[in-house]
């Protein structure tokens, strides 16, 4: 009789103890609110290949993403996984310890993704990796096939033909780009799209290597340049904020849109029957390198403190899978950072071509680590500069002179 | 003084005294002192680190870039502030007048007046947004359409008249506010004075002037205090239209973006700190306070009891 009991109860604390492993509930934040259809496929096949771990996925507004969630783990109300975005947006959350280290004997696919996408979810003060990246964005030109096809324009070679091709678009009545600044993050993005050529790899390598700065010849080039080509931006462009100038291009009235990756689903959506096509800004002759400036969106984390930290390590074995990466890039239309993806939607696949001669996207990847960080400056010089407030020398000078307050190769 | 003893109806006072106590602590007092806490941590973003005294604030007013920041913020609030004086108190008070006088059409031009005020200031930023638009806005195409094509501007692009066009959007939706509270004034004015000043003079300058602007004391005092609280609080509006940057090139900032882009960060290219955020609040709040103080008290010393 006694034994029979004692049996039961060592049988009801087993159960007991199994319960919380035989269903273990993760929640997982993301601010891809239009995403959630397709993120709750992804939870699917996850639950469906791990029997017990169910996954619950809430989105919250993207502006204050990063607020809502630092703020719930610094009162340990955190979710057990989470979207964190790249960089010094990464850096905030991780630098409070919420975030769980990840090495690849956790994560063994981590051991083949390029090493910038490692690096954008990389804490630079201690070295160590918290989040599986998920996408990288590429920062070109995308134009509307038809009225290239219908002016005869191919896409520029050289500089020279690209201002070639806007003349020709503006002669013809048509807007030839659909930018405008009024938008302040808009200045920045156009200096990657446009001008990445003119600066070159030669200029990137030495303003890392701490050789070069932003008065630099080769970037107040860059700069001159796209003073230049900004004349064919539609009138009043400095007043135009950034969704009326995606309506202008998707609406077929601008032919073209110097933007990122991301723009793609948007014109689709707005115009599904836009015929989209991208280049890569060129530089001054058909011998330079075509280059596109590239950075990674964010990636999929784990809390440090969570209570089902096994089942949420599965969860980011699984976003780092071609099995996932797969899906990723066929339903989402983006670029997932998972190797040896292919890419359905051609235009992506040429993307992914481009993404292969590239440099950082700049401001975002290096100089976001500080105040004043290098986007607002530079957000602020090419206001001014295309406003006709300054010159590219000066706003050269005057980014990095705002850089010296914290960028230490600079203090030299 | 009487005894305190806890029975009957003392007892009864304080049951009913210390719920809403506890309310206004814990979710009045208690968030207000938090803040004014914070200022003296030094932060890594949302996590607290050492006391470090008068460190933020100083920051905040005396080392670059943020002392230039600060001080553009500043001065931006000063040019709104003395622009709503004139643009909607101003004429808030003159269309008062002319309602109070009731000009042909008063009745619906109470209405038409005041139906702006109603309007979220959401609505209110998007549509003036729209409304200013370099290519579609109704602004620039009505002066196209006039044949006056120099005038129309990127209104919201350029230094000089972003923070106008705000200011302008500001008063076309609030100039309804003082209106009513002036009318409200003017309507407490006994007829008896008015007919007594009827007999001296004609002129309607010397009947604002010398009755009905000195017996509306106590409405300036209010509409007057409030637009000061409510310029150096401005946030919503420049949001909307200008964006957290204070686009372009900071001159649309003013204190409360510049507040909320320090303490929370900015997507696109902000950190946040919340130690430098709270010193700029506890500075912003000190501010409005100190002047809100002194100007009521100055403004009331004039007013005329009636």
């Amino acid at each position: 009789m006694n034994k029979t009991i004692i049996r039961l109860g060592a049988a009801m604390g087993a159960l007991l103890v199994a319960l919380p492993v035989m269903a273990q509930d993760l929640t997982f934040w993301s601010w891809r609110q239009e995403d959630r259809a397709q993120y709750e496929q992804f939870i699917d096949t996850f639950e469906a290949a791990n029997p017990g771990i169910t996954v619950k996925f809430e989105t919250f507004e993207a502006a204050n993403y990063n607020t809502i969630l630092s703020t719930a783990l610094a009162g340990g109300t955190g979710p057990d996984l989470m979207m964190v975005r790249a960089y010094g947006g990464m850096e905030n959350v991780a630098s409070a310890g919420y975030l769980e280290p990840l090495t690849v004997e956790a994560i063994p696919a981590l051991a083949d993704f390029a090493p910038s996408a490692l690096a954008a979810e990389t804490m630079r003060s201690d070295q160590t990796l918290y989040a599986v990246p998920f996408a990288s964005q590429t920062q070109l030109v995308i134009y509307n096939k038809g009225i290239f096809d219908a002016n005869g324009i191919t896409e520029p070679q050289t500089w020279d033909e690209l201002i070639a091709a806007s003349q020709k678009l503006k002669d013809a009545g048509i807007m030839p780009f659909a930018n405008g600044t009024a938008t302040a993050w808009q200045n920045e993005t156009i200096v990657g799209d446009l001008v990445s050529s003119i600066m070159g790899k030669g200029f990137y390598d030495d303003l890392i290597a701490g050789k070069a700065d932003f008065t630099d010849p080769r970037y107040v080039e860059a700069l001159a340049k796209l003073k230049e080509i900004s004349a064919y931006f539609p009138d009043g462009f400095i007043g135009l904020d950034y969704p009326s100038a995606q309506q202008l291009f998707s609406s077929g009235m601008a032919a073209m849109f110097a933007g990122g990756s991301y723009e793609l689903a948007t014109f689709k959506t707005q115009n599904p029957d836009i015929e989209l096509g991208v280049f890569a800004a060129p530089g001054k002759t058909a011998e330079d390198e075509k280059l596109v400036a590239i950075y990674y969106d964010g990636g999929y984390a784990a809390n440090a403190h969570g209570a089902n930290k096994e089942a949420a390590l599965k969860f980011l074995n699984y976003v780092a899978s071609l099995e996932f990466g797969q899906a990723f890039a066929n339903t989402l239309n983006n670029i997932s950072t998972v190797p040896g993806v292919t890419f359905e939607n051609p235009l992506l696949a040429e993307i992914a071509e481009l993404n292969t001669s590239a440099i950082p996207y700049l401001m975002l990847v290096h100089f976001r680590y500080g105040e004043p960080s290098g986007s607002v400056l530079l957000q602020a010089e090419v206001q001014k500069l295309l406003a006709g407030q300054t010159t590219p020398e000066a706003a050269g000078a005057a980014v990095t002179e705002g850089l010296k307050a914290w960028y230490e190769p600079f203090q030299k | 003084m009487p005894k305190l003893r806890m029975t009957g109806r003392g007892l009864w006072i304080t049951v009913l005294l210390a719920p809403p106590l506890a309310f206004v602590a814990l979710f009045i007092v208690y968030p207000i002192i938090a803040a004014f806490a914070y200022a003296f941590f030094d932060w890594q973003g949302l996590m607290r680190g050492e006391f470090s005294w008068l460190d933020n604030f100083h920051t905040v007013l005396f080392v670059e870039p943020y002392a230039s920041w600060t001080r553009n913020a500043f001065t931006h609030n000063i040019m709104v502030f003395f622009a709503l004086l004139v643009l909607q108190n101003g004429l808030g008070f003159l269309l008062a007048y002319a309602l109070w006088r009731d000009m042909p059409g008063a009745r619906f031009h109470r209405v038409a007046v005041f139906l702006p005020v109603v309007l979220s200031t959401i609505i209110v930023g998007y549509l003036w947004k729209l409304f200013l638009h370099p290519l579609f806005g109704v602004v620039n195409q009505s002066f196209r359409g006039l044949g006056m094509p120099w005038l129309a501007q990127p209104w919201l692009g350029q230094d000089s008249t972003a923070l106008w066009a705000l200011i302008f959007a500001n008063a076309w939706h609030m100039v309804g506010f003082p209106t009513l509270v002036f009318l409200a004034g003017m309507q407490r004015i006994p007829t008896e004075i008015l007919d007594a000043a009827r007999m001296e003079t004609q002129s309607e300058w010397v009947k604002i002037t010398k009755i009905v602007w000195p017996l509306c004391a106590p409405s300036a005092t209010i509409v007057f205090v409030l637009l000061f609280v409510g310029a150096f609080n401005w946030f919503e509006l420049p949001y909307i239209m200008a964006g957290l940057d204070g686009s372009p090139y900071g001159s649309t900032d003013v204190l409360g973006l510049y507040f909320y882009r320090t303490a929370f960060g900015n997507v696109s290219s902000g950190q946040q700190d919340f130690g430098l955020g709270s010193a700029l609040a506890v500075l912003i709040f000190v501010f409005i306070a100190v002047v809100a103080s002194i100007i009521t008290v100055r403004l009331r010393s004039r007013e005329i009891e009636l």
